[in-house]
């Protein structure tokens, strides 16, 4: 196991090179002068020129590809071009508060979703299976943006009764910590505070969620259907044991193999994918922060915002791998 | 086959089942609705004691679109960072309420000289900056000094509003000198007419010296000026919050104790946001939304008089719109009424010039092309195109506030283009690559605007329009050498009037020669809560909330 994990590691080397690689080569592809962006409309010629120089713009591709390479080994993910600032020193609040979210989200999806494949693998062909499986349905196919604007409307303004947007009640601030509010409220012990950050979280949350929990549910139900047709599951019922104990305990443990590969997948995704979300909801996030550099054509925070999250998703799929073995031990790394 | 007989060894009693949906029920609605208690909402959730604090305490909440760049107004050009700064910092000279006259601020009188080559401010005396450095005509020196020394990198304002730096040759000003306490006397190498319009910008706020020699570059994040409001804290993408300066200058301001500036990039849910009483002011109001704003009984809705101009630019080095006929043949041939109705909704006037009425130097006696197609096709027949022609036209992929709907318009365009034989291809880039391709003058037609940045007819005329910015602002590479010279002789003549009357003919060459189709001036909006008293929307779009009070 510990082999396997170094060697996993190991091999991890050569496909973040090749993201560097891919990311620098995509992003000098398109099209615009992150120079004449960043000055703007208003800026005259000569500021370009001497922006460009400063930014080292004027060098060939291959020299600032290895500049930044040489920077990477060194932990310089390079300085944002817009505010001039080390991106390894500005990015932290903006990933907290992604991970926040999507670990918020992926909770919710995954007990939501797990559930109600299971009941609906259980009660098969029942209107719970046709109900649950239509709103999965719908689920998947739920433009966010509409979702989330529709969810303010029905919470915030007429029900009164959840934020509409931001993390926190900006009238009474959270003091930082760790930028993860939740711990940094529970830290101080603040739980009025802990509450408004809660209630912060449910909208983007449930927004963010809707599609990993559909694609769960879907997953969970197929898987379960096949496992509950196996003989061990018949003998097990036919023991007497109690169909509670069947379905969460003997037939999930084997079902939930394939679903830990989608759950591990919809983790990665959500936290790039999390751009429409941040934005609705004023998620001061990592896809926000990507989308505005994008805007502004901020080559070094686009690389590394890209590179990290990246790197965050191959690490979810080696961890979601290692799982496998401890769930079912019959599951040998070569 | 088999599925069914999995089916029929799942057999339930229906008392379990219904528990279990239960079960299902309760877990959907924890996740939904979270398991907290006690306070309810976040529009009462300030709710309890908290509600008291609020009382006490005046915070009023700004919304907005974007974050700042950075809060050290010299180094950047976007009006989000200005939106802020304006509040931190004070200038030597202001503009009105809610227009671009200029009238004292840190310094309480000047003179100028008869060349216009010297003036000698006063300042207020007794002023802190934030941070109890003394502010006196030291700090006003040093200020100067630090931009002169710049670069146009460091420092993109500086150089373009005063030609330059150090020695370069362009550069305005020769030399800023303390000659009391109290008093800062320039040198101008040549007269410059917007010199106090320039000064007024929000760019050019006082700093303290203490603060910046400390800091140097990581300034904007710890700004200290001497305006009403203090800076306290800075999340990226998220807030900024200011706090009352309680020894402002000014007796009895700011009425509020504390600012916070709030992005949120969607509009619809910045709207959702003000509605349900999240945040006090809402920038960047789109103009369908302003019906709902005014049908809300506790909303108000605030019109920012308009500074600026979105057009259809005519690339004048291309076929056909080398030819002036043709030119004016797209001034007739465009329902400009039509496009203010139905995208701006009506908030906004039509354009005749390339500068907005409330500019000095203004000309009103410019009859504009009316809408009328068949004299467009004559222009045309006259050109010799009687049977059209094919165009690209750029349309803007992104709104601004001269232009709230770029795609939109161009389709009206289109239409209106159709009807004089002209076949327009709407095309759309993503707006870096629009504006290069534009700049480049790679487009036909292009959709394009500008907000004023002191107010002066320079910086729209001779910005947008004179031949040294073609390949830069000058989109259209429009050329005229009579022109230019009437432009550079304005630059430089002191006597208001004199300058008007070069303005004035400017205008007419423009309006002649047509390199434009000028379409609108739009009025941006803002909404607020009801509470929200004395607040006065800028023009620049930067706005001072010393005089702002919550009720």
């Amino acid at each position: 196991m510990l082999h396997y994990a170094g060697r996993r590691i190991f091999q991890l080397i050569p496909v973040l090179l090749g993201m560097t690689f891919i990311v620098f080569l995509i992003i000098r592809a398109i099209p615009g002068d992150p120079a004449q962006v960043i000055l703007g409309q208003q800026a005259s010629e000569e500021a370009i020129k001497a922006l460009r120089t400063t930014l080292g713009l004027d060098n060939p591709w291959y020299i600032q590809y290895f500049e930044y390479l040489k920077g990477l080994l060194t932990g310089d993910l390079g300085e944002s071009l817009r505010t001039r600032t080390p991106v390894v020193d500005e990015v932290w609040p903006y990933l907290a508060a992604t991970i926040e979210l999507s670990v918020f989200a992926i909770v919710i999806a995954v007990i939501i979703g797990i559930n109600a494949g299971i009941i609906s693998a259980w009660f098969q062909n029942s209107w719970f299976d046709y109900l649950a499986m239509i709103i999965a349905l719908i689920g998947v196919s739920m433009p966010i943006f509409w979702l989330g604007l529709m969810n303010q409307w029905i919470f915030s303004i007429e029900l009164g009764i959840l934020p509409t947007t931001g993390r926190e009640n900006v009238r009474d601030p959270v003091d930082v910590i760790t930028n993860f509010y939740l711990i940094d409220t529970l830290i101080q012990g603040n739980f009025a505070q802990m509450s408004v950050v809660f209630k912060h979280l449910i909208l983007p949350g449930t927004a963010l969620a809707t599609i990993p929990m559909a694609i769960i549910a879907r997953m969970t139900r197929s898987s379960m259907l096949e496992v509950m047709r196996s003989d061990y599951v018949r003998t097990a019922r036919s023991k007497g044991l109690k169909m509670f104990w069947v379905v969460y305990k003997h037939a999930l443990k084997n079902a939930i193999i394939p679903v830990l590969t989608i759950i591990g997948l919809q983790m990665g995704l959500l936290l790039g994918g999390a751009i429409l979300t941040e934005t609705i909801f004023g998620w001061p996030g990592i896809g926000r922060y990507i989308y505005e550099a994008i805007g502004f054509r901020d080559y070094p925070v686009i690389q590394s915002g890209i590179l990290i999250v990246a790197f965050i998703f191959v690490m979810i799929n080696l961890i979601v791998d290692m799982l496998y073995g401890l769930i079912d031990p019959r599951i040998k790394y070569e | 086959m088999i599925i069914k007989n999995t089916n029929g060894g799942v057999n339930l009693g229906s008392k379990k089942f219904l528990s279990l949906a239960l079960l299902m029920l309760m877990l959907i609605s924890t996740a939904l609705f979270g398991c907290s208690s006690g306070n309810t909402s976040e529009g009462t959730e300030s709710g309890g004691e908290k509600e008291e604090e609020t009382a006490k305490e005046k915070t009023l909440i700004f919304g907005r679109g974007g974050d700042s760049v950075s809060l050290d107004p010299i180094v950047v050009t976007d009006g989000e960072s200005y939106k802020v700064t304006k509040n931190i910092f004070d200038t030597l000279v202001n503009f009105g309420e809610q227009d671009t006259e200029i009238y004292p601020g840190l310094a309480k009188e000047w003179k100028a000289a008869e060349d216009g080559l010297t003036y000698n401010f006063v300042l207020e005396e007794g002023i802190k900056f934030h941070d109890g450095t003394d502010f006196n005509a030291e700090a006003v020196v040093k200020n100067f000094e630090r931009w002169a020394g710049g670069d146009a990198d460091k420092f993109p304002y500086y150089g373009s509003m005063f030609g330059g730096f150090g020695d370069e040759e362009g550069h305005v000003i020769e030399s800023v000198t303390a000659t009391g306490d109290y008093e800062v006397e320039f040198k101008l190498k040549r007269p410059q007419a917007p010199f106090l319009k320039n000064l007024a910008m929000s760019s050019f706020g006082i700093a303290s010296p203490t603060a910046f020699e400390k800091d140097g570059d990581k300034f904007g994040d710890n700004p200290v000026g001497t305006g009403p409001f203090k800076f306290v804290e800075w999340k990226r993408n998220d807030t900024v919050t200011l706090e009352k300066n309680a020894d402002y200058w000014i007796e009895g301001e700011p009425k509020l104790d504390k600012v916070v500036f709030r992005s949120i990039p969607d509009n619809s849910a910045r709207l959702n946001a003000l509605l349900s009483g999240e945040i006090d002011l809402a920038d960047g109001i789109t103009p369908s939304d302003s019906k709902t704003i005014e049908g809300n009984a506790d909303l108000q809705l605030f019109e920012r008089p308009s500074m600026n101009v979105g057009y259809l630019g005519l690339t004048n080095t291309r076929e056909p719109f080398d030819d002036p006929k043709v030119r004016q043949a797209m001034n007739h041939a465009i329902d400009k009424q039509a496009i203010v109705d139905a995208f701006f909704e009506g908030r906004g006037e039509v354009a005749k010039n390339p500068m907005p009425p409330v500019i000095s130097g203004y000309n009103d006696n410019i009859e504009e092309y009316e809408y009328n197609p068949e004299k467009a096709k004559e222009l045309l027949k006259e050109a010799g195109l009687e049977d059209g022609f094919d165009m690209e036209l750029y349309a803007m992929p992104v709104p601004r506030p001269y232009m709230p709907d770029g795609q939109k318009v161009a389709e009206a365009i289109q239409k209106n283009l159709a009807d004089i034989g002209v076949n327009a291809k709407i095309v759309s880039f993503e707006w870096a690559t629009y504006l290069e391709k534009a700049a480049a003058g790679e487009a036909d037609a292009f959709l394009l605007g500008w907000t004023g940045d002191n107010g002066d007819a320079d910086n729209f005329l001779y910005v947008l329009l004179d031949q040294d910015n073609i390949g830069s602002n000058n989109y259209a590479y429009y050329e005229n050498q009579e022109l230019h010279d009437i432009l550079i002789e304005a630059q430089t003549e002191v006597n208001e009037d004199k300058r008007n009357e070069l303005y004035a003919k400017a205008q007419e060459i423009i309006h002649a020669d047509a390199p434009w189709v000028p379409l609108a001036h739009s009025t941006p909006l803002l909404a607020g809560g009801k509470n929200v008293t004395n607040f006065k929307a800028h023009p620049t779009g930067s706005d001072k909330l010393s005089t702002v009070d919550l009720q």
